[in-house]
């Protein structure tokens, strides 16, 4: 069908303590029913929270010990499971995770750091909310952390080592939709393009290896047993989580994507890149050939300014938010 | 974040250091203290910058560069680049050295800013490299030295993947980041708003590697294309003609990291930068704290490798000043906002008299040890030094 071709039009910006820093997916959002969303974005060593309720709230990272500084974020993000909403942050040292307005730390694990710096750096990326029961957290090694989160309380445990990967893991997503038989309900992907795709469960089984062909895919999103990945030489492409087949390839961006987000109920998917671009789409599938289309529906240019944040802030789509390195605002799209 | 990050961000600053010195070397005479009858000579101008470049690209100091570390502070990083500068007979006042320092990282950010792939840094850094071996192609020990770091930064950094590239870049973005002082030279070529932000063009070639936006193509469950379809943006983007070179020699192709200056276009910058945004930087200057173990290593460890040249007879060598004139040099001196003062470390005056008693000794130990002959003599005195360069 024809999809929704509503424009957007920019509505109001969010002020942001301090600006944010230029990292893949670098905006994190919690939209609670009826209520208005909570966003959080990166700078440096402190995550910036605008929450519904309440003042703005600034998180550290953790683990500072005896170096000369406190270890840099790399992500924040809120994971939804049936019981509870955690805010997990990400940093060179290890995983933080929070209840959901960033009030108590529930857990901290860190991650085996060298005495000295190995050529290597080491740090934590990619964080998603997985099988209604686990959190899966990334690191710089190609290791995907698999947490147990019990319904409340802090008694989180490490629950699987998933090691199909090889180099730093950039983002991690589960299922947002309906996974047809076969597909698995998570897909994790690396600084190579490599792209691993996972049925979850106390313990994970890899049900198939995308490998990446010369560019980093440094977001990724799975809907209806579609994979979208995002590239560092700005392509989209969209995957058959069952067959690893490519099905869809969109020249969509000048420069370096940072950012995708999809919105379940209408499938529109969203981009934005280091070339100041944020694209929507709209992700479909025809009925009677089987095939996955993918249309244009919007773009906005925020100028001279390089993209590293973008979410959807509904679950249909009908806005969205975007942050930009050195800019210290949100910036919200809504209905025109 | 990635501990590769320092040698590129140091060769980098130190290549829009030079460029900087160049033109005002050869745009200005000193007044004062010097004999009546000097004036800043090519001598003079060759003579500092090969100081200059001789102790940036000195053996150990590029050995210990390059080990894998992590990015220091800002005060630190602006130390080195103190005394690199006073490695000759020219000596700065402190506006000046803020000054130099202002155009030199605001340069960089620039051109880490606009790199079309993140490893097109490395090309920025050989067009650096190549300006350097230009300044001092009549002294062939120096030029060794460059090759030999060139060599080492191909052998470091060629094969690295993009994807560790892009985290280097997103390390030298958070070093700049909240960084927008005004720089005349970008706002009058209008690479720079009146905001101090950058002018980011949605035009032009595309990086190498990525293709002009606006194909969408569908593949059927057998990988077959069976659909086609376009879509248009704002962007107005091209095919790139060829890659640059990665090579020690070759056409570099990308502009970025070569020389802006010349005699005509002189060096300003507007110190009203009062936005906001200095909040998070000022947070970083302002905060006193005592200098870190680590930092203190790392300083000796550079200093130790750097071979200070103290003038003799009198307090000053030949003076350089960033500003047009002395008056204006002295009310930049006094107007420079606080938050964007650099409060570079006195390293004397550090909390641990251990490692204060390190430091000490080791820069004692760069006193020169041989007379040499008094800086306010020209000529064959001048050239004797060169040639024992």
């Amino acid at each position: 069908g024809v999809p929704s071709l509503r424009p957007y039009r920019r509505e109001r910006s969010l002020t942001l303590r301090s600006s944010s820093s230029a990292l893949y997916n670098n905006l994190a959002v919690l939209c609670p029913p009826a209520r208005p969303p909570a966003f959080g974005a990166v700078h440096g060593t402190t995550l910036s929270l605008l929450g519904n309720e309440g003042p703005p709230r600034q998180l550290q990272a953790r683990g500072g010990g005896s170096a000369l500084s406190t270890p840099l974020l790399t992500q924040a993000a809120w994971c939804e499971l049936p019981s509870r909403v955690l805010l997990v942050l990400t940093s060179q040292r290890g995983v933080q995770m929070y209840e959901s307005d960033g009030s108590t730390m529930v857990f901290w694990h860190a991650l085996d750091v060298p005495e000295h710096p190995a050529a290597h750096s080491v740090f934590a990326r990619g964080i998603a909310a997985a099988g209604g029961r686990f959190i899966c957290v990334g690191t710089s090694f190609g290791a995907v952390l698999v947490f147990d989160i019990p319904p409340k309380g802090t008694n989180v445990t490490l629950s699987e080592v998933l090691e199909q990967h090889r180099d730093p893991i950039t983002d991690i997503a589960a299922e947002q939709g309906q996974a047809p038989d076969g597909a698995g309900d998570l897909v994790t992907a690396d600084d190579s393009g490599t792209l691993c795709l996972w049925s979850t469960g106390e313990e994970f089984t890899l049900l198939g290896k995308i490998p990446g062909s010369g560019s980093t895919c440094s977001s990724v999103r799975l809907w209806n047993g579609i994979v979208a990945a995002g590239y560092g030489n700005g392509q989209i492409r969209l995957w058959e989580a069952g067959s690893g087949r490519i099905r869809a390839q969109v020249s969509a961006h000048a420069r370096w994507i940072y950012a995708l987000d999809l919105a379940p109920l209408t499938g529109k998917l969203l981009s934005g890149a280091e070339d100041s671009f944020v694209h929507v789409w709209k992700l479909s599938r025809n009925l009677d050939t089987d095939d996955i289309e993918i249309q244009h529906c919007h773009a906005e240019c925020v100028t001279d300014t390089q993209v590293c944040g973008a979410r959807f802030c509904d679950r249909a789509g009908d806005t969205f938010a975007v942050t930009g390195y050195d800019l210290s605002e949100i910036l919200c799209y809504g209905p025109a | 974040m990635s501990a590769r990050t320092l040698p590129l961000l140091f060769l980098n600053l130190g290549g829009e250091m030079l460029y900087i010195l160049d033109q005002r070397l050869r745009a200005q005479s000193i007044p004062g203290e010097k004999a009546r009858k000097d004036e800043w000579t090519d001598v003079d101008r060759k003579r500092v910058m090969n100081d200059i470049i001789s102790t940036m690209f000195n053996k150990k100091f590029m050995e210990e560069l390059f080990k894998p570390q992590d990015l220091y502070s800002k005060k630190a990083l602006r130390t080195v680049y103190d005394r690199l500068a006073h490695a000759s007979i020219m000596r700065l006042n402190q506006a000046s050295m803020d000054k130099l320092y202002d155009l030199m990282t605001m340069a960089f950010k620039y051109q880490v800013l606009l790199c079309p792939r993140p490893r097109d840094i490395l090309l920025v850094t050989f067009n650096h490299l190549d300006a350097i071996k230009d300044f001092i192609s009549d002294s062939p020990g120096i030029l060794n030295q460059v090759d030999e770091t060139f060599r080492r930064l191909i052998e470091t950094y060629n094969c690295l993947s993009d994807g560790e590239f892009q985290l280097i870049r997103q390390t030298l973005l958070i070093f700049f980041q909240d960084m927008h002082i005004r720089v005349s030279i970008f706002l009058k070529d209008k690479v720079q708003n009146s905001n101090g932000r950058f002018v980011l063009p949605i035009s032009g070639p595309v990086p190498w590697g990525t293709e002009v936006p606006g194909l969408i193509r569908i593949f059927n469950h057998k990988g077959v294309e069976v659909k086609r379809a376009e879509f248009t943006t704002a962007g107005n983007y091209v095919t790139p003609q060829r890659e640059g070179s990665f090579e020690l020699y070759g056409d570099r192709v990308l502009k970025l990291g070569t020389n802006m200056y010349s005699v005509t276009r002189p060096v300003e910058t507007h110190m009203s930068g009062s936005s906001k945004n200095l909040a998070s930087q000022a947070k970083e200057n302002i905060a006193p704290k005592p200098l870190a173990k680590e930092e203190l290593n790392f300083l000796a460890r550079l200093l130790g490798g750097l071979d200070i040249q103290k003038p003799t007879g009198g307090e000053t060598g030949f003076r350089l000043n960033l500003f047009t004139t002395d008056e204006e040099e002295e009310h930049a001196a006094q107007t420079r906002p606080e938050e964007l003062s650099y409060k570079v470390i006195n390293i004397e005056a550090t909390q641990e008299p251990g490692r204060r008693a390190e430091l000490v000794r080791i820069l004692g130990e760069l006193e020169v040890a041989e007379p040499r002959p008094g800086s306010a003599e020209k000529g064959e005195d001048l050239l004797a030094l060169m040639d024992g360069l």
